[in-house]
């Protein structure tokens, strides 16, 4: 099988050199290549067009109010945007929110896949009920979390309290006391059960010849999780940790719905949302996006690799 | 040996403790969704209030307020357009990669994945400079184009990786007999990758209809999706609690279906169909 998968790209490698190509030859390369051509036209006018257009507006000083002052500002916008404290603020805080969801989900959904594993009663409706909460609309789940769970006059988690303190018991206003905290853990419930799907997957893919050796061999459970399942689980680990940082990086909903970025809560998409949409500072709001975009970059130079090895093992599969 | 079984019954036991508990919210917001408006506010809550159906006829406008019909119909439409957008988009795209898996090619597949890590703000204002300057503004249309560009580099990812798995020889026996690509799309390589092409839909499908930032900025009364109209109940302080919950699952409900049902596709696609 791994043999006749891998003759054609071989094959493809010992095709003669464009150079030489005759005409027909190159009129078939444009053939193949073809079809790939309307996603690829697509894509740049709808994602890079629009960036660089962002890219221009970012050198402006342009307030959508005013739009006669319109005048270019160099890099003005930049140096604004990095001294503003609110907005360096906003930039730590999507750093920490990114990086607390995306490691309390893993270590959450490891657990979570780990037991999962296992064979017990009801394991296909208990996988069920744990998917649940990534397939609510994301909307929907930070409204159950607002007023559902968190209100302090009515939310479930201080009737619980009132249930079992009585009376006396403490009633915290979640959203106002922890507000960085009630979104983590909102986002924590929602995002664990992906990282758990994508780590069961990885479990189950595990030789399970290599883990009866190693017991036969009087391995014990610590030491076959240390030694076989954890590296075995590192490219599942990555990937989880790779698209769950591309998603919680830019997450605006449950910053917008909980705490509509008061608090200290404004992460970079919602506050390059609310300079454009509710300020109207086009040019300010044009660098902040320029410079989620460098983050991204560097963050992305470092997953595509991740990203590469996995679809390098695939074609030599 | 005794030992063991216990512990297994007691990690089988966990296990089903963290699905209630993960499942808990959910399972209360139902809960509340049946309830009257005053029960739902109580503290401590109460399990034995009578059930009633009110949340969900003021979710639906016969109570007053405003009715959520035309928002679900513009997300429907929006979902289902963008998601046949991308598939005509993406599947002679993914084919032509599937194709040729040599170090040119990748570096255009890596190409369709960078883009999704361009973070949508990053382009934001342009587009809806662009849309207020040509009257496309709260326009369900444009909002297909986006989705459809928010998707496409994730499907033909996922494409990519099922279309692979389509035997060769089947492909090239076909171009010999002289069959064009759409006869070979959709008469030999569609019929084989048809569940990957089905997980394919599906995510898109999840995703344009949970889409909010787009939505919020460039719609407004007209082409207002599903999750803009959840977004009126922020401010609303639990009013109306049954009625948000009712509102929230009614809304969640075709992607609830919609996962439950697929839930190993679900994966597979979601890893970009490295996880096999």
């Amino acid at each position: 099988m791994t043999a006749t998968a891998n003759t054609p790209t071989v094959r493809h490698t010992r095709v003669p050199t464009p150079k030489t190509a005759s005409p027909s030859n190159r009129l078939r390369a444009w053939a193949t290549r073809a079809p790939l051509l309307p996603a690829l036209i697509f894509m740049i006018a709808v994602t890079q067009l629009p960036f660089v257009a962002t890219l221009v507006i970012s050198f402006f000083d342009w307030n959508a109010l005013y739009p006669d002052a319109r005048s270019f500002t160099g890099f003005g916008n930049y140096s604004e945007v990095l001294t503003d404290p609110d907005l360096r603020k906003s930039v730590l805080t999507t750093i920490l929110l990114t990086a607390t969801v995306v490691l309390a989900s893993l270590v959450l959904g490891l657990g979570l896949a780990l037991l999962l594993n296992r064979r017990f009663k009801g394991r296909g409706l208990v996988r069920t009920l744990l998917i649940a909460p990534f397939l609510l609309v994301p909307v929907a789940a930070a409204l159950l979390w607002k007023h559902v769970l968190y209100n302090p006059e009515y939310g479930l988690f201080n009737g619980l309290l009132h249930w079992v303190g009585g009376d006396s018991a403490a009633q915290p206003d979640w959203i106002s006391d922890t507000p960085l905290l009630a979104i983590e853990a909102s986002l924590v419930w929602q995002w664990t059960p992906f990282m758990m799907l994508i780590l069961l997957a990885g479990l189950q893919s595990r030789d399970s010849e290599l883990i009866e050796a190693a017991r036969m061999d009087g391995a014990s459970n610590w030491q076959v999780f240390r030694h076989l399942t954890l590296p075995h689980l590192r490219r599942y680990l990555e990937l989880g940790a790779l698209l769950g940082s591309i998603y919680i990086v830019q997450n605006f909903d449950a910053v917008f719905t909980l705490t509509s970025g008061g608090l200290g809560t404004a992460n970079l998409p919602y506050t390059v949302y609310q300079s454009f949409y509710q300020a109207h500072e086009n040019g300010l709001a044009s660098a902040a996006g320029v410079l989620v975009v460098i983050g991204s970059i560097i963050i992305a130079t470092f997953a595509l690799r991740v990203v590469s090895s996995l679809f390098r093992e695939e074609v030599s599969r | 040996m005794k030992n063991a079984r216990g512990k297994g019954i007691g990690l089988g036991l966990t296990a089903w403790l963290a699905g209630i508990l993960f499942f808990l919210p959910i399972a209360w917001m139902a809960l509340t969704s049946f309830h009257s408006e005053e029960d739902a506010a109580t503290n401590p809550p109460s399990l034995a209030a009578p059930l009633t159906l009110d949340g969900y006829r003021d979710f639906f406008g016969t109570g007053g307020g405003a009715s959520p019909w035309p928002s679900l119909i513009n997300s429907t439409v929006a979902s289902l357009a963008s998601t046949l957008l991308v598939l005509v988009l993406a599947l002679p795209a993914a084919y032509a990669l599937s194709l040729r898996p040599v170090k040119k090619w990748t570096d255009v597949l890596f190409f369709f994945l960078s883009t999704k890590m361009l973070p949508v703000v990053a382009g934001l204002l342009p587009i809806y400079l662009f849309a207020k300057n040509t009257g496309l503004l709260d326009n369900i249309w444009l909002l297909v184009l986006l989705y459809t560009s928010m998707n496409l580099p994730i499907a033909v990812w996922m494409m990519q990786s099922f279309l692979a798995e389509v035997p060769r020889p089947v492909v090239e026996a076909a171009q010999i007999d002289g069959a064009r690509l759409p006869t070979i799309l959709t008469r030999v390589v569609a019929p084989i990758a048809l569940p990957g092409i089905a997980a394919t839909s599906l995510i898109c499908f999840i995703f344009s209809w949970n889409e909010l930032l787009f939505a919020r900025v460039l719609t407004g009364v007209v082409a207002q999706t599903a999750p803009v109209f959840l977004t009126g109940f922020i401010t609303s302080q639990g009013l109306f609690l049954a009625k948000v919950c009712a509102a929230s699952l009614v809304i969640s409900l075709p992607v609830l279906a919609a996962g439950f049902a697929a839930q190993d596709k679900l994966v597979q696609g979601l890893s970009l169909g490295a996880v096999k």
